[in-house]
């Protein structure tokens, strides 16, 4: 089990960063909080470098769209200890006009694809991505498949009558 | 060792020293038993392909057991897998790439109809940019439907007139695919 | 990365051949396009394509209810299905906070290192047919089979399993199941033994893998390596154990690591892998002895599809079915993340869920995709023949990269 627990990864957290780690919470033992895209990559910075901490694996980043929300366009972080065996889950929320936060890929390599990804399918514009193309859709593609706004089956299917599915 | 069983002839008239059928009969025999497929395996059904290939199944005895990388030289088009709107492209012209005669078999529920992705990436079943000979079902389809699947190319082939390619009604086909 | 000394160009008026390998050829085992600058038979640089078999696997997970995802897990690791279905079932049970028997840990931990064996017998002979050995390809092939087998006993299927239920296993398995794990317990050792015996210590063999593709811990886990391929860099990180799921805690096994990350250390580590499985599984079965008979699924009706032959005769029944289809399931609005050690890697699932009938969002984590971005750099300055054997090393799977 993790040789650091939650409490003291949050206090060290908070000394460092203040009032700018907001809403901590741990679903299921994983510590949550959420920041602001200003400071995100120092705290990327600061859990990856720390002597104690050493978060040095990025499990992943993805994103989420809740379209009812001021800030709209979440982009979610695992960041994992592996000589602590800590985990912890970063949040920040964007507007979904035009959303930009500063890339992980000058922490870890592997950030590429995962933040390739998640432009392709919410739009969110890393900035600094040394190459930031779809990864996954077809390249002539205008829309951001992944936000609740833009429907699971193709629009231009002529061959599925809405009738016969009782809608 | 297992007995050696020997293509049987086609029906015609034999006596002493002869033997006279049509030559249709007889080209499509040794087409339907020297098959080259060239798999187009993208997902779940290239690995029943695999086991299909194996030992255990041993695809190798229905006369097809060189399988041809190239379309150049493939006779059969064995479409196993989602073909993804990204792949579309890819897939004709593979297609377009082969020589006649060309058959194409679709195996497995997404090349036939888009399976179970209906979905704005995945393109919903093969026959929408080429034209299909025998599909078939499963998700994924067991090798054994894999290779009843071949059978049936292989009837379709023995069966086929040494005309057909060359009739308007196949080049109203090829047509409606846009494919000259 | 790689030890091949890189081919410094100087002659500005040498051109490179630019070579597209893929997305359709034979010798990737899928769909991956790398479009390769190519200075003779070396690599200078590369560029991978992906996304030809895109199914939107997340947006469709968000428009399905629970159980409907388990079939979309299938289809993302189809090498091994198991594993992806467990995993999902594991992820909504913990969220849900439902407790499983110890029998149902067993027999799912049965299921899963079966499925990691078949796994791994697929890489490592790929491994071998792209070194050009194609025997052992054809000798363990027929114990996939065999493994195929014993899942069709189990739920019906052979690759895309669909296997268990979110609270269990859909039905006990019976003893023709358990005689089939049984014997190919006793035989899988014979073939796997012969094996290596035909590959680990063959001459061609080293020379086409020892040394060949080095990958330095650091990368590995810069570039967010997990599972077989990290392990052969030598990093001892294995969800199975850093965060036991399914009581693999009760069980004693060892991790096997590699020390240079070469593509012989991966084979190697895969090796290794199914040697500790199969001690997994009979340490399981063991353990089954003292376990209550007949329990296969936690006691959980309100989230445990009841057997069909139930919702037609019993009131209770027919409810909660009826609950369960149609999605009137109380179910917590929060987030989580489960991992599991999936045949090639961490395989998490992140569920953020709104206590409706299908999860707000569910992301998977999938090792394929992360594993393989490394592929075009640490190409650059290799042989095009060893970038082949690299790629069936890193035990891609089409399905799992492109989601």
């Amino acid at each position: 089990m993790s040789r650091i627990s939650n409490q003291v990864l949050l206090q060290k957290l908070s000394d460092r960063f203040g009032d700018q780690i907001t809403i901590p919470s741990e679903p299921f033992g994983l510590l949550t909080f959420e920041t602001n895209k200003e400071i995100i990559h120092d705290v990327l910075t600061f859990l990856r470098d720390d002597s104690e901490l050493k978060f040095n694996y990025l499990t992943d980043i993805t994103g989420v769209h809740f379209p009812e929300k001021d800030l709209s366009i979440g982009v979610v972080y695992h960041v994992h200890s592996l000589t602590n065996n800590l985990r912890v889950r970063i949040k920040v929320f964007l507007e979904a006009q035009n959303p930009q936060i500063p890339t992980a890929t000058t922490l870890w390599k592997g950030a590429n694809w995962m933040e390739r990804e998640t432009y392709d399918f919410f739009g969110i514009t890393f900035t600094g991505h040394p190459d930031l193309r779809r990864i996954l859709n077809v390249d002539d593609m205008t829309v951001f498949p992944m936000r609740k706004e833009y429907p699971l089956e193709d629009p231009n299917r002529v061959d599925k009558k809405d009738y016969f599915f009782g809608r | 060792m297992s007995e050696v069983n020997i293509v049987e002839a086609p029906p015609g008239i034999e006596g002493s020293g002869f033997f006279a059928t049509s030559l249709d009969k007889v080209i499509g025999m040794a087409r339907a038993n020297s098959l080259w497929p060239l798999p187009f395996a993208t997902s779940c059904c290239g690995i029943e392909f695999m086991a299909t290939m194996g030992s255990h199944y041993d695809f190798a005895r229905f006369g097809a057991e060189r399988l041809s990388f190239s379309p150049r030289q493939a006779d059969l088009l064995m479409v196993m897998g989602t073909i993804a709107k990204k792949m579309e492209p890819v897939l004709k012209q593979i297609y377009l790439q082969m020589a006649e005669p060309r058959w194409v078999l679709s195996v497995g529920a997404c090349a036939c109809s888009g399976g179970i992705f209906d979905t704005y990436s995945v393109l919903q079943g093969i026959d929408e940019i080429i034209p299909v000979d025998v599909y078939v079902p499963g998700c994924p389809p067991r090798p054994e439907a894999i290779l009843d699947g071949v059978l049936k190319i292989q009837e379709l082939v023995k069966n086929e007139s040494g005309r057909r390619r060359n009739s308007p009604e196949y080049k109203q086909l090829l047509a409606k695919y846009g494919i000259q | 990365m790689s030890n091949h000394p890189i081919y410094i160009d100087n002659d500005p008026q040498k051109a490179t051949t630019t070579l597209n390998l893929g997305p359709t050829h034979p010798a990737t085992h899928g769909v991956f396009q790398n479009i390769l600058e190519m200075d003779g038979e070396r690599i200078v640089s590369g560029v991978s394509t992906i996304g030809y078999i895109h199914r939107a696997f997340e947006k469709i997970a968000e428009h399905r209810p629970f159980y409907q995802i388990t079939p979309l897990t299938d289809r993302m690791n189809y090498c091994s299905s198991p594993i992806n279905n467990m995993g999902w079932h594991m992820t909504v049970e913990k969220l849900l906070g439902i407790k499983m028997p110890k029998r149902v840990d067993y027999l799912r931990i049965i299921v899963m290192e079966l499925s990691r064996i078949s796994d791994h017998i697929i890489c490592n002979t790929i491994i071998g047919q792209d070194t050009g050995a194609t025997t052992p390809f054809l000798y363990l092939f027929q114990y996939r089979e065999h493994i195929y087998e014993i899942y069709e006993e189990i739920c019906g299927a052979r690759l895309t399993t669909n296997i268990g239920r979110i609270g269990g296993f859909e039905r006990d398995f019976n003893d023709i199941a358990f005689a089939k794990i049984r014997k190919f317990l006793k035989e899988f050792p014979v073939a796997l033994a012969e094996f290596e015996k035909l590959l680990t210590r063959n001459r061609i063999f080293i020379d086409r893998t020892a040394n060949v593709a080095c990958v330095t811990p650091e990368d590995a886990l810069s570039y967010s390596w997990s599972g077989v391929l990290l392990r052969a860099t030598g990093v001892d990180y294995d969800v199975r154990v850093n965060e036991p799921y399914s009581s693999y805690e009760d069980f004693d096994f060892e991790i096997p690591v590699g020390t240079k990350g070469d593509i012989y250390d991966r084979f190697n580590v895969r090796n290794g892998e199914m040697w500790q499985s199969m001690r997994i599984i009979e340490q399981a079965l063991s353990k089954l002895e003292n376990e209550p008979k007949g329990v296969f699924h936690a006691d959980v009706p309100e989230f445990y599809l009841p057997p069909k032959e139930q919702v037609y005769n019993n009131m209770e029944a027919l409810i909660y079915h009826f609950k369960i289809v149609m999605g009137e399931i109380d179910t917590p609005k929060t987030e989580v993340y489960h991992c599991v050690e999936g045949g090639n890697g961490e395989l998490g699932f992140y569920l953020i869920n709104d206590g409706g009938r299908t999860p707000y969002r569910l992301h998977f984590r999938r090792p394929s995709f992360i594993n393989y971005q490394m592929y075009a750099p640490m190409s650059r300055g290799m042989l095009l023949s060893d970038a082949i054997i690299n790629m069936s090393s890193l035990n891609i799977i089409a399905g799992e990269l492109d989601a």
